[in-house]
């Protein structure tokens, strides 16, 4: 059993998910980028007079370094969501109203940065000795030791955050109707991730060190399961990263990735400065002028046109 | 128009946000009339060699389709996955999230849950799914997939023609997912059998063979120039010269051709007349170009790329240095994200440079195509043309972005320049409505039809209740835009939303501001004919 789940599994997992990726990552880039198509979020640079201010130049930008802020902006703070609002229809007023609706940019960024300081904090068990920045990020992350064990501020976040993703999807009409079952299971997923990661840390004690020492075997391609000392919690807890892990790359989650392939974000809007190729580009049929001139030649020449043809 | 829409406190009743139906995978094929265009003449279709041309009707029940309609469909969808990574990557990577959702302008407007930008692009993405990847292969349905059958089929074609392809949800999105994207491509595809809305097919085929969208033959072109050089007398005294297919000119100048066909276009035709002369310009139009717009953006890559050819044949017919074009909005797509890529490298021109300033304009380095409003800025920068802004004190003025400049460009400070200089009373809308967050006019990307009514009037009414705050609010009583599908269609939009307030060009207000050497006396009228504030006749203004 304890093989199965602590070794066959996680070995599986990981080759899917490697394999699905490197997949998916080829797939978006053979697809080709026939046309230049950046979405423009502010004034673009025409004119040297007209001035930009520094976040215009990032919403439009016009070089590659530019690009490269505007997806950090996107990646790091999710500068897109940040804009969202929501309408309502006033019917008796006869108004739409629009207001600024920052729930979801919030609790997505607590879910995602959360996500991220958890797994750089579960690097620890793949390193020996463990490297001093990991110590930092933890003791960070656990300057709120509200229990004992730590309770860590990214657990309570991330718990947070995924009950908010979820039950906007049950309660807002609008969500419920595009929400798939796809939707609910990834969150479901990475909550039951989340839930019995905190309840071995604080109710259900596994032996850590044994798991640490699977997790390097495992990474050594020399797999050692330990004795009876792991519990079936843990093992449980593991074979949803697993489950995680070989389903990603053929989800929604792949956003992660495919972020970085968006078209409109990736691309800097130097579109009537640089000739941009169409790799599949073919000739089609035209209506050159001369065939144009035959055809009205008369109408031409009593409209005093000039004409190529007497 | 009312004896076919609902009044407008009748339609605001109809919408609400809370979704009713609560299957996004059952195929809505409610054809109500007033939301749907009608299909493409056969004819019309034949003459730019379109597949499966035919008569058919969304409200029958048979649409004809070819026999192997669905191969033809998943072919076509492989071949685009493969073409364009944004629609590869957009329908994998959705979260769901929800924030595109209330941000366009079609589900404001209706309610209906499919016109969410998600909604939009799942119908596709289920299909996808199912076909394309592994999960929906062996899942189908528990893995969001969704078996292709004709009703998904007439599905797309009410949906994909209930989006404008404004990018108004790309802007929202974490991703930047462009549902705009996943619309072209759903046109594509439906134009693969023979499904295409007839607003759109007509002006192609129009455009392919005459020049322009309209149909406009040469002569009649020159002779409606013709008219405009007389109204410009007629207003100003001033006896403007308007060259055309003239070789050896500087500037080849294009626009679209509603500017000289259509209201309230024509006042900005007539602007950008009086300012060429006003500058002794050494430009021409062409007959052969003589369409700046490009309904063929609308339609395919191929269809754009067969009608965006003309400019720089013709560019390169008369040898002129580079290019000038005018007021339009998707016209400025193809010609910002598209022209060169299509259709160029344009080696054969230089870099545009204003001959009254010496400003080279190194933004338009490689297509070499400056905008007007680019033009005019810098020349007022540069203190060469003498305004008279109280020339437009009747006007309460604001200013309407066009998606397309908007989003897919970045043209926002120009325009407002120009009027701040030319004008005295401007006034933004709400912050929410404009620059990147503009909202559509609802009518753009083929839509425009009469037929279409009631989609038009409920997309616009974003952009209605906009203009109502700041007509509320500041008296405003013209709302100003660089778009030629925005001059048709706003008006009925903010009439049905708003009331009394009209509908204007940016060169309309230069125009009206711009004081000619050539000049005899002061001006009476503006240029639609109506007399000057402070003039004999008319209602002297006063708050
Ligand atoms: C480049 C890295 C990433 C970026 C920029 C990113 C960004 C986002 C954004 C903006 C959202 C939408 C808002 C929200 O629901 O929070 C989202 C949703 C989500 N992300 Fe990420 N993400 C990244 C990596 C990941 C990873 C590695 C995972 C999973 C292990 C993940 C799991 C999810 C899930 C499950 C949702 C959907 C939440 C819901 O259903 O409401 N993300 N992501
Ligand atoms: S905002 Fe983007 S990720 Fe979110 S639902 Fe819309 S398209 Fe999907
Ligand atoms: S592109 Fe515009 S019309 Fe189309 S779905 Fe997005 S917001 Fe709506």
């Amino acid at each position: 059993m304890s093989t199965l789940f602590g070794v066959i599994l996680p070995y599986a997992a990981i080759a899917i998910f490697i394999l699905g990726m490197l997949y998916k990552v080829i797939k978006w880039g053979k697809s080709a980028v026939p046309f230049r198509i950046p979405t423009t979020c502010a004034q673009e640079e025409t004119l040297p007079w007209i001035k930009r201010k520094p976040h215009e130049k990032l919403d439009n930008p016009s070089n590659n370094l530019a690009v490269v802020g505007r997806m950090l902006l996107e990646v790091l703070i999710f500068r897109s969501l940040w804009r969202n609002t929501r309408a309502e229809v006033k019917a008796d007023s006869q108004k739409l109203i629009y207001s600024g609706s920052k729930f979801l940019w919030l609790f997505g960024l607590l879910f995602h940065w959360s996500l991220l300081v958890i797994l750089i904090r579960h690097c620890r068990l793949f390193f020996e000795p463990v490297p001093w920045i990991l110590d930092v990020v933890e003791n960070i992350d656990g300057m709120l030791e509200i229990m004992i064990p730590t309770l860590y501020l990214t657990d309570i976040a991330i718990l947070l955050a995924v009950t908010y993703l979820f039950i906007r999807r049950v309660v807002f009409s609008q969500l419920r109707y595009i929400s798939l079952p796809a939707d609910y299971f990834a969150l479901l997923l990475i909550g039951g991730v989340a839930v019995t990661g905190v309840l071995l840390r604080i109710f259900f004690h596994t032996d850590v060190e044994a798991v640490k020492e699977l997790a390097m075997s495992v990474l050594r391609f020399s797999p050692e399961v330990p004795d009876q000392s792991i519990s079936w919690l843990f093992y449980f807890h593991l074979a949803m990263v697993c489950t995680l892990l070989a389903y990603f790359p053929f989800s929604k989650m792949m956003h992660a990735g495919g972020i970085f392939f968006s078209p409109t974000r990736n691309m800097a809007n130097t579109n009537r400065v640089k000739r941009h190729v169409n790799p599949w580009d073919y000739p089609v049929k035209l209506h050159p002028y001369h065939e144009y001139e035959e055809e009205f030649h008369d109408k031409m020449k009593q409209a005093g046109l000039p004409l190529e043809k007497e | 128009m009312s004896d076919e829409v609902a009044s407008r406190e009748e339609l605001l009743k109809t919408i609400d946000y809370v979704p009713a139906k609560q299957d996004l995978y059952k195929p809505n094929l409610e054809f109500r009339p007033g939301t749907w265009n009608y299909p493409a003449n056969p004819k019309k279709a034949e003459l730019v060699d379109l597949p499966y041309p035919r008569e058919w009707n969304p409200t029958d029940l048979d649409w004809k389709l070819p026999e192997n309609w669905k191969e033809i469909i998943l072919k076509g969808m492989e071949e685009r996955l493969d073409r364009y990574r944004s629609l590869r990557v957009y329908l994998d990577i959705c979260v769901r999230c929800g924030a595109c959702a209330d941000k366009c302008h079609f589900y404001l407007g209706s309610g209906d849950p499919k016109n969410m930008p998600v909604a939009r692009t799942e119908l596709m993405r289920s299909i996808y799914r199912r076909y394309f990847t592994v999960g929906g292969k062996l899942l189908g349905g528990a893995a969001g997939g969704r078996e292709l059958t004709e009703d998904v089929l007439k599905e797309w074609f009410y949906y994909y023609y209930q989006c404008t392809e404004c990018r108004r949800c790309s802007v929202f999105c974490p991703y930047g997912i462009d549902t705009c994207e996943i619309t072209m491509m759903g046109r594509e595809l439906l134009n693969l059998v023979g499904i295409g809305i007839n607003w759109i097919v007509e002006p192609l085929s129009n455009c392919f063979r005459t020049g322009n969208h309209l149909g406009i033959q040469p002569h009649a072109f020159a002779d409606t120039v013709e008219f405009a050089m007389d109204d410009v007398e007629e207003i100003t005294g001033v006896k403007v010269n308007v060259p055309m297919n003239k070789k050896g000119a500087e500037i080849l100048f294009v626009t679209p051709s509603a500017d000289y066909f259509a209201q309230p276009h024509w006042y900005t035709f007539l602007g950008y007349m009086m300012l060429f002369h006003e500058l002794d310009l050494d430009y021409t139009m062409s007959s052969y170009a003589s369409e700046g717009g490009n309904f063929g953006l609308f339609h395919s890559a191929e269809m754009m790329k067969r009608l965006n050819n003309k400019i720089y044949a013709e560019a390169q017919r008369l040898g002129v240095k580079w290019i000038l074009g005018g007021e339009c909005g998707h016209m400025w797509r193809v010609i910002h994200q598209y022209m060169d890529t299509i259709n160029g490298p344009a080696d054969f021109l230089e870099v545009p440079k204003s001959p009254i300033t010496g400003t080279v304009f190194e933004n338009a380095k490689a297509t070499k195509m400056t905008h007007i409003s680019e033009f005019t800025a810098d020349l007022i920068k540069n203190n060469k043309l003498k305004l008279d802004p109280s020339r437009n004190d009747q006007w309460k003025i604001t200013y309407h972005d066009s998606c397309n400049p908007a989003r897919a460009m970045g043209l926002f400070e120009e325009p407002r320049y120009i009027i701040n200089n030319v004008a005295n009373n401007f006034y933004e809308m709400p912050e929410n409505t404009i620059r990147e967050k503009t909202f559509c006019c609802g009518s753009g990307s083929g839509l425009g039809t009469d037929e279409n009514l009631e989609m038009r009037l409920r997309g616009g009414l974003p952009r209605g209740n906009a203009v109502k705050y700041v007509k509320e609010r500041h008296g405003v009583n013209i709302l100003t835009c660089m778009c030629a599908i925005d001059k048709a269609t706003l008006p009925a939009v903010v009439d049905y939303w708003v009331g009394d307030v009209e509908i204007g060009g940016i060169h309309e207000l230069v125009g009206n501001a711009l004081i000619m050497k050539d000049e005899q006396k002061p001006r009476t009228t503006d240029l639609r004919g109506d007399p000057l504030p402070g003039v004999e006749g008319s209602e002297e203004g006063g708050e």
